[in-house]
Order: structure tokens, then C-alpha cells, then sequence
């Protein structure tokens, strides 16, 4: 584990694995610091970030941090959350041909893994995903589309995400999702969490 | 309520945004310069933290369609009401029927207009700032609009103008190195806070870009993207800082190298492009107990 100060309020704490991070920030929040305004996890990282009233208790956290209890990667987890998608998207047969595989095996292989959401950034409620099928790397598009409708699912880079709301974007296109990622009348307004899990499955 | 006759360049409603969602990618938006923010509030008997107007290099003009109390701070800006000129750092009374018409920001980049008792737009996730980068929050002001008028002011306008300092041309920046300074050689640390830092016409809510000397890094490196904080001097593969401010994303994946401390963020809220910026660095104890 390692320290970084970001800033007078505000501490970066690095581990190794994104399991780490997960279980990390579940143990971090259910310190319920009340000093702590944001806990924000990264792939290798959870951001701390203090009151500036109070951000001489970091220090403090600092000191406790090696040996913070974690809790089970399990437990963190939770039950796994299903995106159902209309796999009918503008760029599939794009795909299909960068990746050598016909359409329905693109399918097969975006619905077979189970998903974790690494954390939650670019826009309100957008899933960064971990566990692609390698077969699945594709580049962005050369020309970014101006605007992408809400729901969208892509693949770029050997990241796979949905656009939780309408937002230009470059990614390859592959189908659409019906299920609301981000609603700030809903209570968490992000359907998602970080070190949460996700299928997609075949719409009917 | 009041109506927007015209909206000025970039005029939205801010107060302190929505600090706690960043694990969900909601940035925490609010005012750019807070001070200025506060002290508008506290002229018209508001808490620091109601929904005011920020106003961004032209400003907007408005009609009152009942009595109230205003109060313009920040960025220099000459407004006047129904053609008679405004002072700035005071609350000034406004009839109803009246225009108050607020120009060009002529010093700084951004002014504020708390009205007594707040801007009552509906609050969304808490907040009722307008986000520029996330559609999270009411639009930004539009010709036509109306906007409600709250019943927050739990104190009196205050009738004697407040002492303010006038905007540096060339502010000097506290910053802590930092997190990710380890990644860029010693010649980028020295010009860090060498040489003076022109902002950019790209610069927005989200961040000042600087242009200057490319910051050069030790080693190739793709950092995993990370959680960001207000005033982390970003740094993209071109070398060039972003400075983050209010309206930041939450997370990037560009290493920073150095974080401006809280007191000196309003400076930066208030750099127009072509201003110089120069940064210094402190030690943690110090950037702690850093006063504006």
C-alpha cells in the first residue's frame, strides 16, 4: 500500500490489485468518517478526500491504513446486476470483420463473461468494466460520433462500457440497453457501484 | 421571480455543488470562485452556500418582477439598474419592474449576483448548480427563462461595501507537489513553477489549460485512472497543465503533478485567457494552513 498526498485535503492510497481497491473503499466507507467528503475508487487506487476543516485527521487515517481490516472480496461484490441489450448496433458488422468472428459470436462472447464495474467516471453512472474476452478488442472509431444515444453499449480499446446518457463518443457500437444507468430522482441515483458485477444477456 | 430578458455568454446557477457522489462519476460542480460566492451571499443576508448566478465574461440582463436585494461580486463587471450604474460588493435594493443589466466582465473572468433569499430553482442530487460537463442541474440562463426567488436569507442585506482585492494580472499560486510528481523529471518539476503559465481560450468550468514549456516525464507510463481533486494540475501526453476546477471529471487517467491549495482556487476561477499563472510550491503543514 502506498501514500500519496493529493493536495492539502485529500490522500491517494495505491494497492496492487482492483480487488484490493474494492474491499479497500467498502472498508473505508463503513468507517463513516464523518470528516471524509469523498471516497473515489480508480483502478489501482481510493481517493480520500477531506473536509478542509478537518484535513489534519488524514494524517491519522494515514497511520490506521496498514492495518485496516478488509472485508471478503465476496462480501464486497454483491449479486451481480443483468443488462438485457438489443445487440443490433450500427458498428457490429464492423465489428465482426476487425475481430474476424460473425455477429453471433460477438454476441456469445459479450454475454458470457460476468463483468466487474471497476469504478464509475467519464459521466455520471458510466461503468469502466473489467473482464472483456481479449477476441473482443476493437480501436475506437476513427471519427467519433457527435452523439450517442443513451443506453448505447460499445467496445474501444478492450474496454467494453454503456453510455449511461446521450454524450459524443468513439467507441464501436454494438447494441442498446433499455435499463436506466443514471436517474438522479432514483435513490442511488447510479444503478451501478464500484466493485459491483454485471451480465449482459440477449434482450427479448 | 425574475426573467431573463438575455442570458449574457455563460450564465448559470451555482452555489456549492454536490461533493460526496464522485464514486458514481457526478462531478461536484458548483461556483468556480466560492469566495466570491460566499461574500455575494453574505451581502444580501444569505447562507455562503445559496444558489446565486455565475456570470462568465458578459453578463446577463434581468427583470425583477417583485422587490428584492442583489449583490454583484467577483470579476469586475459594470451593471447598472434601469441605466443607473451598480456598485459592486454591496447590496443594492431592486424594485419590482426593474432592469438590472450587468456588461462585461472587464477584470477577472467571472462575476456573481446573489439575489436575497437565493435562486430557487429545483435542487437535483442536492445541489441546484448547473453542470457544464454532466447533464446533472437546471440549463444554463436562456432568454425567457424565469427564475424563482427562495426564502433562504437568514440575516440583513448589508449596506456598506465590502473591502475586496483587486484581481492579480499575474497571480502566484500555492501548490503541494504531488501524487504523481515522481513521474516527471526534474527539468519539468523546475519549470513547473519556473516560468509563467499563459491560460488558454479552451479553459472552462472543467479546468485552466496552460500553455507553456512541455512538462517531460521520467518514463513512458499509462497510469490507470485515478479519482482527481479540485486543483490537481493535470497533465496530458502534449505536456501542458490543466488546472482542474469545479466542474472537473472525477476521475482521469493523466498523471498530476501538483495540487493548488483551496485558498488560492479563486485566483485561478478568475484567470481570463491570456493571464499569466505562476505556481510555487509549499509544504503539506503549510498548504494546510494557507489563507486566501
Amino acid at each position: 500500500m502506498r501514500l500519496r498526498p493529493a493536495g492539502a485535503r485529500a490522500l491517494l492510497v495505491e494497492v496492487d490489485e482492483l480487488e484490493t481497491v474494492h474491499r479497500l473503499h467498502a472498508a473505508l466507507r463503513a468507517l463513516e468518517l464523518p470528516w471524509v467528503v469523498e471516497l473515489v475508487p480508480g483502478y489501482r487506487t481510493v481517493l480520500v478526500v477531506a473536509d478542509p476543516a478537518r484535513a489534519e485527521a488524514l494524517e491519522e487515517l494515514a497511520a490506521e491504513l496498514p492495518t485496516l481490516e478488509l472485508p471478503p472480496a465476496e462480501a464486497v461484490a454483491g449479486e451481480p446486476v443483468e443488462i438485457p441489450v438489443s445487440y443490433d448496433g450500427e458498428d457490429l458488422p464492423e465489428v465482426a470483420r476487425l475481430t474476424g468472428l460473425d455477429a453471433e459470436e460477438v454476441v456469445r462472447r459479450h454475454t458470457a463473461p460476468e463483468y466487474t464495474v471497476a469504478f464509475l467516471g467519464f459521466s455520471p453512472g458510466f461503468p469502466y468494466l473489467v473482464g472483456l474476452d481479449p477476441a473482443l478488442e476493437v480501436p475506437r472509431r476513427d471519427t467519433p460520433r457527435t452523439s450517442i444515444p443513451a443506453g448505447s453499449v460499445g467496445l474501444a480499446g478492450g474496454q467494453t462500457g454503456i453510455y449511461p446518457t446521450a454524450s459524443p463518443g468513439g467507441w464501436q457500437l454494438i447494441g442498446r440497453t433499455e435499463v436506466p444507468l443514471f436517474d438522479p430522482d432514483r435513490d442511488p441515483p447510479a444503478l451501478l457501484a464500484p466493485g459491483g458485477r454485471l451480465r449482459f444477456t440477449v434482450a427479448r | 421571480m425574475i426573467r431573463v430578458r438575455k442570458p449574457g455568454l455563460l450564465t448559470t446557477v451555482q452555489d456549492l455543488g454536490r461533493p460526496g457522489l464522485a464514486h458514481l462519476g457526478v462531478p461536484t460542480a458548483g461556483a468556480a470562485d466560492r469566495r466570491a460566492l460566499g461574500l455575494a451571499n453574505r451581502l444580501v443576508g444569505n447562507p455562503p452556500g445559496a444558489a446565486a448566478l455565475e456570470v462568465t465574461l458578459a453578463g446577463p440582463e434581468l427583470e425583477w418582477e417583485g422587490h428584492g436585494w442583489v449583490a454583484l461580486t467577483g470579476g469586475r463587471v459594470a451593471a447598472t439598474l434601469d441605466g443607473r450604474p451598480v456598485p459592486m460588493d454591496v447590496a443594492v435594493p431592486v424594485d419590482a419592474g426593474q432592469v438590472l443589466a450587468v456588461g462585461s466582465v472587464t477584470s477577472g473572468l467571472r462575476a456573481y449576483l446573489a439575489v436575497r433569499g437565493g435562486i430557487d430553482v429545483r435542487p437535483v442530487l442536492g445541489s441546484r448548480s448547473t453542470d457544464t460537463l454532466a447533464p446533472v442541474g437546471p440549463p444554463r440562463l436562456e432568454e425567457g427563462a424565469r427564475l424563482p426567488v427562495g426564502d433562504q436569507a437568514d440575516g440583513d442585506p448589508y449596506r456598506q461595501v465590502a473591502p475586496t482585492r483587486p484581481v492579480d494580472p499575474e497571480p502566484v499560486l500555492r501548490t503541494v507537489r504531488g501524487p504523481r510528481d515522481d513521474v516527471f523529471t526534474e527539468g519539468a518539476l523546475r519549470a513547473l513553477i519556473g516560468v509563467a503559465w499563459t491560460v488558454t481560450s479552451d479553459s472552462d468550468r472543467t479546468g485552466v489549460r496552460l500553455d507553456g514549456p512541455a512538462l517531460e516525464r521520467r518514463r513512458k507510463l499509462e497510469l490507470a485512472s485515478e479519482g482527481m481533486v479540485e486543483g490537481s494540475l493535470q497533465v496530458p501526453p502534449d505536456g501542458h497543465p490543466i488546472l482542474f476546477l469545479a466542474n472537473h471529471p472525477t476521475t482521469g487517467g493523466y498523471p498530476v503533478i501538483a495540487v493548488v491549495v483551496d485558498a488560492d482556487l479563486p485566483l485561478a476561477a478568475q484567470a481570463r485567457p491570456g493571464t499569466r499563472l505562476r505556481f510555487r510550491f509549499v509544504s503539506l503543514a503549510a498548504a494546510r494552513s494557507a489563507r486566501g
